[in-house]
């Protein structure tokens, strides 16, 4: 049986991590509320951005812009939104698991795809593995400007514009509900399918100066603005995730000192019990 | 006098929903006013103030890319920034004005002419809108 000495070393240890995990859950938490507002702020930016788009490239016609079709498919483009750090339970692991088994599966050789990660365990995660990793952006903060991934959604974009990749598939963790997070894969270019829910009919716009240049300057920037609201969904989704990783690790904690404190006082009894038959014994032996 | 709503939408959250009588903007194919009553029209805006009149106030907001949406009677206006005077970092503005001036000047073939254009046009612009309001 352990000594009492280690005992008592073990239960402060796991009472200092608890208060630990306990203070992280808590920091989650608030963070949790600060990205889930910066997700509904940028709602309305959204549907706005996408009824203008739906409602022109139906409405028009005859406009057209390479992003808007689909051509043959000879290199692809995986963006794929991680965590900077751990700690967060399966929130990386889900959504790597996924890409990983999506290339495996689709792909035979490094030639037909490319990464983009965000994140830095996304990052090293594809390196380990030695595959190319094109473009990465770490130390996002918590409550991401638009300004802060502004370029590498821009960048990502000019690939596609380039003809560098042909295809954009987007991993991320949707956010669901404080406890539930789910792998959400979405193409995002080429722009193929609005979900437009009968909205687009309302209005026939004039076009200054014209369609195709609107496009020019809306696409882009409606590509850029479904990577941002991505963003701002992981980002919930990891708070969440590491909310309720946390949470685990100080019930764990709780049962574990249970545990301890319990072994604890036998291993004092016996200690107890042990010196007094000794001193029983003593005493009877000087009779 | 008839108005009309204006808002200003970025991805980081609405700036303003007010109504105004008059918007006029700058728009790639030059400069618009809209009034009440405007027909539909979808314009791309450049980097420029937009100035918004109404009864006895108005305002300016220092947008960076976007469009523009105008219905008969509300106006949307949808910019990767928007800023009023009054939430412009104006130092961060003239440092930036500084480093994308700099960055133009020294003339090595493998910066991004056209990004450091872009960052001293927005620069530019958000000093002007701070500074015309003071």
């Amino acid at each position: 049986m352990a000594s009492l000495r280690d005992i008592k070393g073990r239960i402060t240890s796991t009472k200092k991590t608890k208060q630990i995990t306990k203070a992280m859950e808590m920091v989650s938490a608030s963070k949790l509320n600060r990205a889930e507002q910066n997700a509904k702020q940028f709602v309305p930016y959204s549907e706005k951005i996408q009824e203008v788009v739906a409602s022109i490239a139906q409405g028009g016609g005859d406009a057209s812009h390479p992003m808007l079709e689909a051509r043959e498919v000879k290199k692809t483009g995986y963006l794929v939104i991680t965590s900077d750090r751990g700690l967060a339970g399966a929130f990386n692991s889900s959504v790597l698991r996924k890409v990983y088994q999506e290339i495996l599966k689709h792909h035979t050789s490094a030639e037909e795809y490319t990464l983009i990660t965000i994140g830095r365990i996304g990052r090293d995660f594809f390196r380990k593995r030695n595959m190319p990793v094109d473009m990465d952006i770490t130390g996002i903060s918590d409550q991401p400007d638009f300004a802060d991934i502004k370029d590498i959604a821009a960048d990502t974009i000019q690939l596609y514009t380039d003809e560098r990749i042909d295809q954009l598939y987007i991993y991320y963790n949707h956010y669901v509900s404080a406890i539930t997070q789910e792998v959400t894969e979405k193409k995002i270019l080429p722009l193929t399918d609005f979900n437009t829910e009968g909205k687009a009919s309302q209005s026939s716009y004039e076009y200054e100066p014209n369609q195709e240049e609107i496009l020019e300057v809306l696409l882009p920037q409606y590509a850029e603005s479904l990577i941002y609201g991505a963003l701002l969904d992981s980002k919930a989704s990891e708070h969440a995730a590491r909310m309720t990783a946390m949470k685990s690790a100080t019930d764990n904690a709780d049962d574990l000192i249970g545990d301890l404190t319990l072994s604890y006082n036998r291993a004092r009894q016996a200690a107890i019990t042990q010196e007094i038959t000794e001193i029983v014994g003593g005493a009877a032996a000087l009779e | 006098m008839s108005t009309l709503t204006v808002s200003v939408v970025t991805p980081d959250g609405p700036v303003l929903e007010d109504a105004f009588e008059m918007v006029s903007c700058k728009a790639e194919s030059g400069e618009l006013g809209i009034l009440p009553g405007h027909i539909p029209m979808v314009a791309p805006l450049t980097i420029s103030a937009v100035r918004l009149k109404g009864e006895g106030k108005s305002d300016r907001i220092a947008v960076s890319g976007g469009f523009l949406e105008v219905r008969p009677e509300k106006v949307t206006i949808l910019a990767q920034s928007a800023e009023k005077p009054a939430d412009i970092d104006i130092d961060r503005a003239r440092m930036a004005k500084e480093r994308a001036e700099r960055r133009l000047q020294d003339k090595q073939a493998d910066i991004d002419f056209q990004r450091a254009e872009m960052a001293l046009k927005r620069a530019i612009n958000r000093l002007d809108v701070y500074e015309n309001n003071f």
